[in-house]
């Protein structure tokens, strides 16, 4: 894996390009979530309808495969790529997901993180996840980290900072790490603690990692004191190597993310929207015509999406979005996916997700470029601003 | 003859078996044919271009669920059910009388129609032959399916009989009602029970309607198999030879194999794509639970035989640890299983058309009975199909 910095922008913001896998992939980047390696309902025959190279990183959980399959078969059958047919995409490995892989700090203890997971609470060593990593064979992982919530004494926060750093260390130095190859993130937490975050970051930029994974983040903070921390944390780490986040989801958030220097980002939002029913609809090519205000929506929208099971799209026959080039817009209706979730089948969630993850992958597009251009912070600012507006309207109509 | 709209011309024979062109209004396809059931405009969890990509011909929707939901003049309204769902392909409606029967408790089948209480709100409703086909003229497949009085072939009685003659009464109403004759086929169906004079007496009377296909109904109801064979040999023996002739809710591959040997031409059923929901995958050798623990360790494809894209990429470890916990294991599965079903479809066609049918029909059942062990009834009704398996019956039958 290499990683280079092509561009930044005024207001925060780095563009860059990373090279994984025989890929030279543009960031900031959207990583896909995954549901044990294969997204949560896009088949694996149509994700090369995705943009390309854009939609190769593929994120993914090693817990997910704590049941069902043993370590000894994935190494069998070769590691993830060859196990889940995608050898020209990316894996990247991080113990929690947002979804159903959730850190359970309370249970957490010196020898091991522990998850909340749907086969029950596990308890992980680092020396069990080092073995995870090297059946499975990930091109990217993160270290191993005790993450908590924003709300834990500072005693326990120091802890978690402490723990993460040494598991860190017994990622790094265990026998099969050397074995495991792929490029390592090290962890970095310290919850709402300024001073912890920074430290924790210092000290992970101190070992030999190729990039890091910031977690600890989407546990209870406030959107208003992300900034501070994000930024002490992106300000004690080296300028070249890549920064990939979890727990960020909304477009706002990503954008935070983005003003600090964070180049990864996960699709958990995706994954959230799909299931209630929802498409995103903000238009991201042209922000500043597009956020011009003319077109205020009607039912079953805040403007920044729609929701495909409000019953005004009963008999809409245009796509989710005129214009989008993704498989569902160009093969189906509004009617139809309304009809689809009102009878409850799975096709709903397959188009929806395609959809999402189409246009969610644009909306980083159009980031890098706003980074590429110098006008990130106008970017940011006109797009939260208009959301916000937008939001708001839709509120006071409906 | 009058009022068409298919073409049916037959590239093969093998005694009674047959291969087809059928031409439909959206579709050339081919028998012998699987048809899958996509209930509600969708096969579930499987895209239209998977199942373009999976060689599906002709897809099955559900008149009940669809006049439900969406309803029938908001499919009409929208253009019909092909542009509905974006299938390019064939489709075939039923008249939504067996859901009825099937699904709703409170059904109850009088002169009228089916009269039954609304799952809506619960007010009492009731389908007409008119009121049926109506629908179906809206749905707009290319082939529409006649209410039939429908009842389970373990009732005994003068009920069959009953039933019989209303089928042939109805047929009459459902062909005046027909709007579409030219762009949708009316298939009529023969009812009798197992009873061989009823049946006869209702191919002669629906044969006398000229009508463009024939289905033989009333089967795969949990009679025993010598029976099932039984009547569909009677049927295909006495419908025309150029009418396409279909055999409904018959799904499993061995019973589709026996029916084209007798000479049927088309099927549907559920099973294919429910059993993968269950963590079941057809194979030559019968059925692979996907859900069984010996799976866990086995890095091998569903089927070493299989080109489809779930085989070419995924071991059965893989899917194991997928089925009936995440989506994508029933996704996965269902593809491959309709796969499996296409590509029989494909065999029996090809193989009646380049005259090694019989050939095909031994290997089919020495795969699924290695020891020999052919079910009586198999071989039963493989003499009258005029089929030596001999070759794959093992020559001390155990019972
Ligand atoms: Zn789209
Ligand atoms: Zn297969």
């Amino acid at each position: 894996m290499k990683f280079s910095i092509k561009a930044w922008s005024k207001g925060g913001g780095r563009a860059g390009v990373l090279q994984v896998g025989g890929h030279a992939i543009e960031t900031p980047a959207l990583l896909l979530t995954t549901r044990k390696g294969l997204p949560n309902f896009i088949p694996p025959d149509l994700l090369s309808s995705l943009p390309d190279p854009d939609s190769r990183l593929l994120q993914f959980s090693p817990l997910h495969f704590s049941e069902g399959i043993s370590l000894k078969t994935i190494s069998e059958l070769g590691g993830l790529h060859q196990m889940l047919g995608l050898k020209e995409h990316v894996f990247a490995a991080v113990p929690r997901d947002s979804i159903i892989s959730l850190p359970e700090y309370q249970s957490a203890n010196k020898m091991g993180a522990s998850f909340e997971t749907p086969c029950g609470r596990l308890l992980i060593k680092p020396v069990q996840y080092m073995e995870m990593i090297s059946s499975m064979k990930p091109n990217m992982w993160a270290t191993l980290a005790d993450e908590v919530p924003a709300w834990v004494s500072e005693k326990r926060n120091r802890t978690s900072v402490d723990r993460t750093v040494r598991w860190l260390d017994e990622c790094i130095t265990s026998n099969v790490a050397a074995n495991a190859g792929g490029a390592v993130f090290g962890s970095i937490v310290g919850g709402s603690k300024i001073e912890e975050r920074k430290r924790c970051a210092q000290e992970v930029a101190k070992r030999d990692v190729s990039g890091f994974c910031i977690g600890g983040f989407g546990l209870g903070e406030s959107m208003d004191e992300r900034p501070a921390l994000l930024n002490a944390i992106t300000e004690s780490l080296p300028q070249d190597k890549p920064r990939q986040i979890c727990g960020l989801e909304l477009p706002e958030e990503v954008l935070q993310g983005v003003a600090a220097g964070v180049d990864l980002f996960d699709s958990t939002y995706i994954y959230h929207l799909t299931l209630g029913g929802f498409a995103l609809t903000f238009p991201s090519d042209d922000i500043a015509k597009c956020y011009s205000g003319e077109q205020l929506c009607d039912n079953g929208t805040d403007g920044t999406k729609i929701n495909l099971k409000a019953t005004v799209y009963r008999k809409d026959t245009s796509p989710i979005l005129e214009g989008c080039k993704c498989y569902t817009c160009q093969n189906h209706t509004k009617a139809y996916i309304n009809h689809l979730f009102n009878v409850h089948e799975m096709l709903a969630q397959i188009l929806l997700e395609i959809h999402n993850t189409h246009h969610y992958l644009g909306f980083f597009r159009v980031v890098r470029e706003a980074i590429k251009r110098g006008t990130f912070q106008e970017f940011r600012q006109n797009f939260v601003e208009s959301r916000r507006d937008r939001i708001f309207a839709a509120a006071l109509s409906a | 003859s009058k009022d068409m709209a298919l073409r049916f011309e037959i590239l093969g024979r093998f005694n009674r078996a047959r291969a087809a062109k059928l031409t439909l209004p959206h579709f050339v396809s081919q028998t012998p044919l699987f048809m899958p059931v996509g209930t509600q405009g969708t096969i579930k969890g499987l895209t239209t271009s998977q199942l373009e990509e999976i060689g599906c011909q002709i897809i099955l929707g559900n008149t009940y669920h669809l006049a439900l939901r969406p309803t029938s003049e908001l499919i009409d309204e929208l253009g019909g059910l092909h542009k509905f769902m974006n299938w390019p392909r064939a489709l075939l409606t039923d008249s939504g009388g067996f859901q009825m029967v099937s699904l709703l408790h409170l059904a109850d089948i009088t002169e009228k129609g089916v009269t039954f209480q609304s799952p809506v709100d619960g007010k009492p409703m009731l389908l007409t032959p008119e009121e049926s086909i109506q629908i179906q003229n809206r749905i707009g497949a290319d082939i529409i399916m006649a209410l039939d009085d429908v009842v389970k072939t373990t009732i005994t009685g003068p009920r069959i009989e009953e039933a019989m003659y209303r089928t042939l009464r109805w047929i009459d109403r459902c062909i005046a009602a027909h709007k579409r004759p030219h762009d949708q086929n009316l298939f009529g169906i023969v009812q009798g029970g197992l009873d061989p004079v009823l049946r006869d007496i209702c191919v002669k009377g629906l044969v006398d309607r000229d009508l463009p296909g024939y289905a033989i109904g009333g089967l795969a109801g949990g009679e025993d198999k010598d029976s099932f064979w039984r009547v569909v040999a009677q049927c295909t023996a006495a419908l025309p030879e150029d009418k396409p002739r279909y055999v409904m809710g018959v799904g499993y591959p061995l019973d589709i194999v026996v029916c084209s040997a007798l000479g049927a031409d088309m099927y549907d059923c559920v099973y294919p794509t429910r059993t993968a929901r269950f963590g079941t995958a057809l194979v030559p050798e019968g059925v692979l639970k996907l859900k069984h623990q010996a799976m866990a360790h086995d890095t091998r494809p569903i089927d070493q035989t299989c080109e489809c894209m779930v085989c070419k990429n995924y071991s059965r470890a893989y899917i194991h640890c997928l089925v009936t916990k995440d989506a994508m294991g029933s996704q996965l599965l269902s593809y491959h299983n309709l796969f499996y079903m296409m590509k029989l479809s494909r065999n029996l066609h090809s193989s009646i058309v380049e005259g090694r049918f019989p050939e095909f029909v031994c290997k089919f059942l020495q795969k699924m009975f290695p020891e020999g062990d052919v079910p009586q009834w198999v071989c039963n009704a493989m003499e009258v199909a005029g089929i030596d398996i001999s070759s794959c019956c093992s020559p001390f039958p155990s019972s």
